[in-house]
């Protein structure tokens, strides 16, 4: 049990998808103009993190392990994370439009999404069980829409700023980033193991 | 060998599995789209202008399927476009096609200048700089301001004035918001005559700042025989509903701006 807590702290907090391992920029630059755009898209991916980690969990151990075939990791988890994106896309078209239409070009960009592939992979590199990985996945989705919900909040502020003409647009959100980043930093060792 | 085969047998199977399940996925959760939207949203020009009043094609388009807006609102698309649109809904439309005219008839020899005006490439720019470097302040400062807000490259700078170009002209209205004067009007596109001038200062004074200028004499107010000329503020203009095409306005023109 108290593994988990740490695998949750970790994810949310300390081992942050975006603001420490630097994983899923392009989203959290993307889409982060409005709070409930951001959610939206945080929420998600943390469900495609949860449904690939489920998916790839089983095939790495059950089929590509026993094959001596370990090495088509990446390949096949980017494989099965696609199909599961676009499955997810048909099934949130057909349930929620309004869904749909806020995520955009964004929903599939989640395919090729790093924060996904990386999660799907370094549950491996941990050697964590299927249920450790899915918890590890659910945190780092918590994490990354945290992230993204927060960074929101700083670039609606920002809209609002009077910001210097050579800053405007991209390099004051990445200072905001940097900044917003560097605040994570102070939960380095809270849950560490 | 054997490794090779294996390992692009599984991924190959996987792929297989996940293509299959994703087929009848798409059948399972098939969204019905509305026919008529898309059909209408491909015959619209996709300028995405906002001269229709909606929130580009996009909103026309599902606003004219749900049966609220009327098939001529496109100024873009003009008459194919109402025609096109007509036949997918299956009713009758009648449309007019409109043109902008740019108000002013403005020459290097003919208008005087205040100031040579070096500085930011815009007619807003030049414009708040004593109301712009000519000396009539009605005038097109002819920085093309108009030229590049038009989608449709209708308009053109010809010796420092903004010429439309009647067969590109959506009349989407964009260049007419973005002259900072003001001199740019939607009229019909089969107007006979129109006054090539903005100039609403006294005669005197207009004609210091520029021999094409309208000076307010009303000659051709009292030439018209249909009395479609009205001057107001020293300002000839031309009611395009009743002008007859007869020519006799720009005949008695002493300066010349009343155009064809």
């Amino acid at each position: 049990m108290s593994s988990f807590i740490s695998i949750l702290l970790a994810g949310l907090l300390t081992e942050n998808m975006i603001l420490s391992k630097f994983l899923g920029i392009c989203p959290f630059l993307g889409v982060s103009k409005k709070v409930p755009t951001a959610a939206s898209m945080g929420v998600a991916v943390t469900a495609v993190m949860l449904i690939s980690t489920a998916a790839t969990y089983p095939i790495y151990a059950y089929i590509l392990v026993p094959c001596g075939l370990a090495y088509l990791q990446t390949i096949v988890f980017i494989l099965i994370i696609a199909a599961i994106v676009q499955l997810l896309e048909i099934a949130i078209k057909k349930f929620s439009p309004p869904l749909y239409s806020a995520l955009g070009i964004y929903l599939p960009l989640i395919t090729t999404n790093c924060a996904v592939l990386g999660i799907t992979i370094l549950n491996f590199t941990k050697e964590l069980t299927f249920l450790e990985s899915l918890v590890n996945a659910l945190s780092a989705g918590l994490g990354f829409l945290l992230a993204m919900v927060i960074f929101a909040g700083v670039r609606e502020k920002l809209d609002e700023a009077d910001i210097p003409e050579g800053l405007k647009g991209l390099p004051i959100t990445l200072i905001a980033a940097a900044i917003v980043s560097l605040s994570f930093l102070g939960f380095a060792g809270i849950g560490g193991k | 060998m054997v490794e090779i085969l294996l390992a692009a047998a599984v991924v190959g199977v996987i792929a297989l599995v996940a293509g299959v399940g994703l087929s009848f996925a798409s059948k399972f959760f098939a969204v019905p789209t509305d026919e008529k939207f898309e059909a209408v949203r491909a015959a619209l020009p996709g300028a995405n202008c906002g001269a229709c009043g909606y929130s580009g094609c996009d909103g026309y388009a599902e606003a004219i399927a749900k049966g609220e807006a009327e098939c001529n609102k496109c100024p873009v698309g003009g008459e194919k476009t109402a025609a096109e649109l007509s036949e997918i809904l299956g009713v009758e439309v009648t449309i007019t096609k409109q043109v902008a005219f740019v108000a002013c008839g403005k020459t290097d020899e003919k208008t005087v200048l205040k100031y040579r005006y070096d500085g930011i490439n815009t007619c807003a720019a030049a414009a708040l700089l004593y109301n712009g470097p000519l000396a009539c302040q009605y005038g097109c400062i002819g920085l093309g301001d108009c030229a590049a807000a038009c989608d449709q490259k209708a308009i053109s700078l010809e010796g420092g004035v903004a010429k439309v170009d009647k067969d590109l002209c959506g009349a989407c209205g964009l260049c007419a918001k973005a002259c900072p004067k003001g001199l740019i009007s939607i009229l019909p596109a089969d107007y006979k005559f129109a006054v090539a001038c903005s100039n609403k200062d006294k005669g005197g004074v207009a004609m210091k700042a520029c021999k094409n200028a309208c000076i307010g004499c009303t000659k051709c107010a009292k030439a018209c025989p249909t009395g479609a000329i009205t001057i107001t503020d020293n300002l000839a203009s031309i009611n395009q509903e009743l002008c007859s095409g007869c020519g006799e306005c720009a005949k008695v023109c002493p300066n010349g701006c009343i155009i064809a």
